[in-house]
């Protein structure tokens, strides 16, 4: 390689970091952006922009740069795709070498990549839709503590989707109080209750006081059952510290299963909990609050399937996906290409799910997507066939607003999940018999008969704000 | 409150123990069954049977009958044994897995004949 010279002064970003005929290589972080540049700024100068401010670049060559050979940390633009439906964004497709990133170090490789770019002038805005980890890279990642393999062996439950519900009202509640709602839920036939995400330690219930009682729940429950039983408790604190002093006593008391909040509580205090837990044998649930602010907008921002990679990374047993039918925000196509994202092993690119690489994850295990939020008995046959076996349906209003209570709402639910399940087995349409199958179902059990009849009208059909791009939006 | 059911399950009532996926239907007859049996031969699974007195019931290990049938994809083969089975353990819960060996996890697990409930 032929020696350069030192040229002070401000280049185009194109001719360092805009490579066309670059090969990618095996090793590579690869990446896609949504990127709108500012008027005046041509398609692949923006995108040779993008690549070098999440890499190597500045705005001004430096002599230091020729102390190294940028070719193995530069991160390189090398494609750029019309965006479907849309006559001013652009994907632009950036490699990253493997020498840019620390092993094992999510915080370092979205530090780089999410990182200064996002409040770049020359872009109007830029949105990450996809990264591709290497499998150097994955298996240099922690992942799930446990997954969804050993996850049902702890708990002995095999053939169905599992059930779930958050306590409500999320706040307000005497720690008493809450464990009766949480026995009353997994008498009735939950496999699991949870703390609300910002449930944490307030004057009105602080967190010892909600762990006892709600061990004494589910301990009970257990024997009345026969069934394994678990609440999420919810973790999530003001200091690592008082973090890890709240985990260490849910496990002194046995419970199976603590919460956090993995983006509110930091990246690098999600991974060393998620260590923990694998050290100390408790399964972690894991919520998404503060998603939305990232992954909503269709312009800028972070779409969910990268956090949902970012996660199974981090490690987690369980992460909330969206219910596609429920209350809250989803696209069918889109969760279902990161509900494939959070269990499978090996990931095609399917540009109909949003999945623009292929993603191998090695050995690494697999968590169940949670949907939760405004779903019921009425959902059961459209979530079963959407999510299938390996994912947790959470119902909370479908539980809790039962006329006879958790107890009833829960056996409503467990009846009609059974129900379905047996159905499909059977070899039946679920989502087109649905209804026929609870009639069925509700013969045997007052629970869902009133179930079925107290929420029989109620629908969520809003449209859809962050929907795939295509031609016809 | 007269049109509120209360929800009967006690722990001095032994019929209030449930044996997970399916316990909370009506027990399945036997065309039911043969239909769950294809869905385990249908993916390929490995079918098992295991037996166990009820009061063990939340043990992980119950006693196997026999070996799993690796490969066995005879419906009427595989239900003949989870009625041996039953005739041997009259008393026992017997339950039929389907061991699904690329996920190292059971694809299906359920009690098809309940034991004597204690």
């Amino acid at each position: 390689m032929s020696a350069k010279k030192y040229d002070a002064g401000v280049k185009e970003y194109r001719s360092t970091y805009w490579e066309p005929d670059y090969k990618v290589k095996d090793s590579d972080v690869l990446a896609v952006f949504k990127v709108i540049p500012q008027p005046g700024v041509d398609r692949e100068e923006a995108a040779a922009a993008v690549a070098a401010e999440s890499s190597t670049g500045t705005w001004t060559t430096v002599w230091t740069d020729l102390l190294t050979d940028l070719d193995y940390y530069k991160g390189r633009a090398y494609a750029i795709e019309d965006v479907p439906g849309s006559d001013d964004a652009f994907y632009a497709f950036i490699a990253y070498p493997m020498d840019l990133f620390e092993e094992g170090s999510v915080v370092n490789v979205f530090t780089s990549i999410v990182g200064n770019v996002f409040g770049f002038k020359a872009v109007r805005s830029l949105r990450l839709e996809d990264v591709r980890f290497p499998l150097w890279f994955v298996m240099t990642c922690f992942g799930p503590p446990h997954g969804i393999q050993v996850e049902r062996d702890k708990l002995d439950k095999y053939g169905r989707p599992l059930l779930g519900c958050t306590i409500k009202p999320k706040l307000g509640l005497s720690a008493k109080n809450y464990g009766r709602a949480v026995y009353e839920c997994l008498r009735g036939g939950l496999d699991f209750t949870k703390d609300d995400e910002n449930v944490n330690s307030q004057p009105f219930m602080r967190w010892r006081d909600r762990f006892d009682f709600c061990q004494e729940a589910i301990e009970k429950a257990e024997i009345e059952t026969g069934e394994r039983k678990g609440h999420y408790m919810n973790v999530t604190a003001p200091t690592v510290e008082e973090m890890f002093k709240r985990a260490e006593y849910a496990k002194e008391i046995g419970t199976p299963i603590i919460m956090s909040d993995y983006l509110t509580i930091g990246w690098a205090a999600h991974n060393s909990l998620s260590k923990w837990c694998r050290d100390n044998g408790l399964l972690l649930h894991v919520h998404r609050a503060m998603h939305a602010v990232m992954d909503r907008n269709p312009n800028h921002g972070i779409n969910f399937r990268v956090l949902t990679k970012l996660l199974r990374l981090l490690g987690g047993d369980h992460l909330h996906s969206g219910t596609v039918v429920g209350k809250l925000e989803g696209d069918r196509e889109a969760t279902l290409g990161w509900i494939d994202l959070m269990r499978d092993r090996y990931i095609k690119e399917d540009r109909s799910r949003g999945i623009f690489f292929d993603q191998d994850w090695g050995g690494m295990p697999g968590l169940f997507p949670v949907a939760s939020g405004g779903i019921h008995v009425w959902h059961m046959p459209a979530l079963v066939s959407i999510f299938g076996n390996d994912s947790v349906l959470q119902f909370g209003g479908g539980t809790l607003g039962h006329p006879w209570g958790n107890a009833a709402g829960a056996a409503a639910n467990r009846v009609a999940l059974e129900a379905c399940v047996q159905a499909r087995n059977e070899g039946r349409e679920i989502e087109k018999e649905g209804k026929d199958i609870l009639i069925a179902a509700a013969q045997h059990s007052p629970e869902l008969k009133i179930a079925m009849e107290t929420w029989k009208e109620i629908k969520f059909e809003f449209d859809t704000v962050d929907k795939l791009d295509t031609q016809h939006r | 409150m007269s049109k509120v059911q209360d929800y009967n399950s006690r722990l001095s009532d032994p019929a209030s123990r449930k044996m997970g996926t399916f316990s909370y239907l009506p027990p399945m007859d036997d065309a039911q069954i043969r239909k769950q049996v294809e869905w385990i031969v249908k993916h390929g699974w490995n079918p098992a049977i295991e037996h166990t007195e009820p009061e063990y019931a939340m043990s992980n290990f119950w006693y196997m009958w026999k070996l799993p049938m690796f490969g066995e994809t005879d419906v009427d083969v595989i239900l003949a044994e989870l009625k041996a089975c039953h005739e041997a353990n009259p008393d026992n819960h017997v339950r039929l897995i389907g061991y699904n060996n690329f996920s190292q996890s059971q694809g299906a697990n359920m009690v098809v004949y309940r034991g004597t409930p204690v």
